[in-house]
């Protein structure tokens, strides 16, 4: 009798240790394009590292609401801005925990001391923690941050004050980027006693959703769920980075499921991919502007009707069809309609051969003339093959008389050439920071830019550099809106440029993963990621 | 023979000296400016620049950061990334392993494979056999790396399945890294499965980096057993009755092997620095990859460190088979 007993209790036994065991831990591998510089974001410009670093590990005072540009709460919980728009209040959150890792335990929870550390780093060229990692502050002083910022003030734990020398309405969408993320100041302080400063900028400690555990070069970067992450306890349990170059490789790793989601896959790969039963195809118009600007320095392109003929032209559907291959949305602005002021303009250019040989005519160039386009040696996110595309342009000029030569450097030379102004016409292009239509306005075609060489045309206008520079100070966003589209209208009218494409940019992953949003700023966050 | 290896060795001197020279100023002279191309179309100020090209120190006369270089160079410091500011040497300690693991595993499916094949053509000369060796050593010494290497992938990983397609170890192992060699790693953490995994992850990129190898061995395998072949000693041996495996094996290929062990010295140093395209498809983490990326970012420490680096290699193996090929053939030894 008691040998029957013996069976059920096993059984039970199972059953019971069954449930007891823990749902199997949840990973995504995901296949990146290369290996990130730094685990420190303020150290950094690329994409490849911030996705690394600050798009997982760290949080902002202000962040954009994944998936758009608008910004949302993140370490700060609410913030005041002073009637002169010189002074902004944060009010920081409580109870927002630090990683603790294997090399780092922290003992206290963030507070206003890691917001000043934060952004002294990279302020006080004097201090000892500048210099470390080289001291490059690529986007702090891209940005503007050395000059505009006058004082960061610590008010109490909770409240921290920044003061600007001047009103900026970029502002706060610059306080979004990734340079702006906090780091920990005790930790900071930790590895500055033991003499490692570097340690802070290669084995990372932030608030954010993952927590990093181990990095091997050009192998994979390993993750963990913070479990005490102040939004919630992400659903993924582990995050792999399995670093792959080769796009070709990447997409063969996700068909083999070594990989959930892929980075920047191939356009050429799109179609197969769309037709994979498995595999997730998303697609968004990148926060980018390709161009054709014009020398307004140089004769003829001094003349309005000239610039203009070049608009009517080009046939920029076949460009858009040969070089992008349907990977490219045609731009009629110079923002990309995924920023907050784009809107559909009534007027656009349409290629129209005739009305370019009448208007070259209307200017005194009835026969032609001779030029040049300068066409970058390099791929870029805007634009897969300049060269080509310059070559669709010659031949679309050679039908309205204008003979045209291909320039091209090296990439490094043909900015500083470009810059100097060496050029009549050239190929270029543009992408966003921080979703602000100023960030393309300003650096782009300011006044102040064409001092700069920035402004590939040189084209300085008083009157839509006004307009830029009052939407610049202005804090309301409806007001800022109406005045960027006045500007839009006069820079279509004046055509310092033929805008030619937004690229379109692509995720791929398998249909297994849920709540993968897209980032228009071209990043991937894997916060609200889970399997299925 | 000691009076050999310190002339050998001797000889390393000027040789490194003057790839460091040659890098060094090549790198240099190649258009690109480290701190335009960091700054893309965003562009940097000139006062900026004036900045930047200070702490990177290009801001001294190309001569005297020259001499300051070499100082550092035999001080022991190659000097740190100016992308990723870690030191040159921590770098490609860390990459290293990884690229000579394969390349080892790589020269021993070559020599494996090629020894036999090539002693088969010769012996059965003008056969079908032959041709086949022949051809196909032919195709495999010029197949593009790139291609085959995707056709590989396609076939073994992607549509049958048998072979991951990329990386070193599937992310389910987490390997404690003690020697950088994955074979030895998973070995010494007692994971029986993670060492097959990394063994199943070395077959496809071994079998690539293999290829162009074993045809140039099979080739010379073959000729110079032919040569060998055709000896007076051979014929003797023959004459004198011996069987055909002792004439082949013990005769012949015996001295056919000394100039094919120099083409295997050559072939591994191709192997070291040639796995450029074999590390990027497979994203195995090593050097070939490190070098090229820091020659496209114009990472002047990191090329300079490496080449150097790796040219050091190159000339330790070959001056290694130099000596190696006086010990088998005992007729050098005694012209030295």
């Amino acid at each position: 009798m008691r040998l029957k007993v013996y069976p059920i209790a096993a059984v039970f036994l199972i059953l019971i240790a069954a449930n007891l065991q823990p749902a199997v831990a949840s990973t995504l591998v995901y296949c990146s394009e290369g290996s990130p510089e730094t685990f420190n974001p303020q150290l950094s410009a690329s994409g490849t590292t911030f996705d690394a670093s600050s798009r997982q590990i760290y949080n902002r005072l202000v962040e954009f609401k994944l998936g758009t540009t608008e910004i949302v709460p993140g370490l700060a919980l609410r913030w005041d801005i002073s009637e002169d728009g010189l002074e902004y209040t944060f009010y920081l959150r409580k109870k927002v925990s630090f990683h603790s890792t294997k090399y780092f335990t922290p003992s206290r929870d963030f507070n206003a001391d890691d917001v000043l550390y934060s952004f002294n780093r990279q302020r006080n060229t004097s201090a000892p923690w500048y210099k470390v990692s080289g001291g490059v502050y690529k986007y702090f002083n891209d940005m503007g941050f050395n000059k505009l910022i006058r004082d960061v003030i610590k008010l109490d734990d909770y409240r921290i004050k920044i003061v600007l020398n001047k009103p900026d309405s970029p502002f706060l969408s610059n306080m979004a980027m990734d340079f702006a993320s906090i780091l920990s100041k005790e930790y900071a302080d930790s590895v500055m006693k033991a003499g490692r400063p570097e340690q802070l900028d290669i084995k990372p400690v932030g608030t954010g959703p993952f927590m990093f555990v181990k990095y091997e070069k050009d192998a994979f970067i390993r993750y963990r769920a913070h479990p005490g992450y102040w939004r919630g306890r992400e659903k993924l349990d582990k995050l792999v980075f399995a670093i792959t170059v080769d796009p070709s490789v990447r997409y063969a790793r996700l068909r083999t499921g070594e990989c959930q989601v892929m980075a920047y896959p191939l356009p050429t790969d799109i179609k197969s991919m769309k037709k994979n039963p498995a595999i997730k195809v998303a697609e968004q118009p990148g926060l980018n502007t390709a161009y054709w600007a014009f020398n307004v320095r140089k004769a003829p392109f001094d003349q309005a009707r000239v610039r203009q003929a070049m608009n009517y032209a080009i046939n920029r559907q076949a460009i858009l069809d040969v070089i992008y291959q349907g990977t490219g949305k045609i731009a009629d602005s110079v923002i990309p309609p995924t920023i907050w002021s784009w809107k559909a303009l009534d007027n656009v250019y349409v290629y129209n051969p005739d009305r370019a040989k009448k208007l070259l005519a209307e200017a005194g160039f009835a026969g032609g003339f001779d030029t040049n386009i300068w066409a970058m040696p390099v791929q870029r996110p805007y634009n897969p093959n300049a060269r080509k595309m310059a070559e669709l342009i010659q031949q679309d000029l050679s039908k309205i008389g204008i003979k045209a030569n291909i320039v091209t450097y090296e990439w490094g030379t043909y900015l500083k050439k470009s810059r100097e102004g060496e050029h009549q016409t050239i190929l270029l292009g543009w992408t966003g920071d921080n979703g602000d239509p100023d960030n393309f306005f300003s650096p782009l075609l300011s006044c102040a830019a064409a001092e700069t060489g920035n402004n590939r045309s040189f084209w300085c206008n008083k009157e839509f550099d006004d307009l830029i520079s009052l939407a610049r100070v202005e804090q309301e966003q409806g007001k800022r809106k109406k005045l960027y589209r006045r500007a839009e209208v006069i820079f279509k009218q004046e055509a310092p440029w033929m805008t030619i494409a937004h690229s379109v940019r692509y995720q791929a992953y398998l249909k297994s993963v849920q709540g993968l949003k897209m980032d228009p700023f071209g990043g991937i966050y894997f916060s609200g990621v889970s399997l299925k | 023979m000691s009076q050999l290896l310190l002339r050998r060795l001797l000889l390393i001197v000027p040789g490194v000296l003057g790839i460091t020279a040659l890098t060094f100023f090549l790198i240099r002279l190649a258009p690109g400016d480290p701190i335009l191309l960091l700054a893309g179309e965003r562009g940097v100020s000139a006062e900026r620049y004036a900045e930047l090209q200070h702490q990177f120190g290009f801001d001294q006369p190309l001569f005297i950061q020259f001499t300051d270089y070499l100082w550092q160079v035999l001080n022991g410091d190659l000097g740190t990334s100016v992308v990723t500011q870690t030191p040159v040497l921590e770098e490609f300690g860390k990459l290293f392993p990884a690229t000579l693991e394969l390349a080892v595993i790589a020269m021993i499916i070559a020599t494996l494979i090629a020894i036999p094949a090539g002693v088969l053509a010769a012996v059965k000369r003008n056969t079908l056999i032959d041709h086949c060796v022949t051809a196909i050593s032919l195709v495999g010494y010029s197949m593009p790396i790139f291609w085959w290497a995707l056709l590989l992938i396609l076939l073994f990983s992607v549509n049958l399945g048998w072979m991951p397609v990329a990386g070193r170890l599937n992310f389910i192992y987490d390997i404690q890294s003690v020697t950088g060699f994955m074979l030895i790693d998973t070995l010494l953490a007692g994971d029986q499965d993670a060492f097959l995994d990394a063994l199943h992850h070395l077959v496809l990129p071994a079998i690539v980096l293999a290829t162009i190898p074993l045809a140039v061995i099979t080739r010379m395998t073959r000729s110079s057993m032919l040569e060998v072949l055709k000896q007076d000693y051979i014929r003797t041996a023959r004459a004198k009755g011996l069987s055909e495996y002792s004439v082949i094996f013990k005769h012949a290929l015996r001295n056919a092997l000394i100039p094919v062990i120099t083409v295997i010295g050559l072939q591994i140093s191709i192997l070291m620095t040639g796995a450029i395209l074999t590390e990027t498809i497979f994203s195995w983490p090593g050097i070939g990859k490190w070098i090229l990326e820091a020659v496209y970012r114009r990472d002047y420490p990191v090329v300079q460190g490496g080449v150097l680096l790796m040219a050091g290699l190159v000339i330790l193996v070959n001056t290694t088979v130099d000596l190696l090929y006086v010990v088998i053939n005992p007729a050098l030894r005694k012209q030295k």
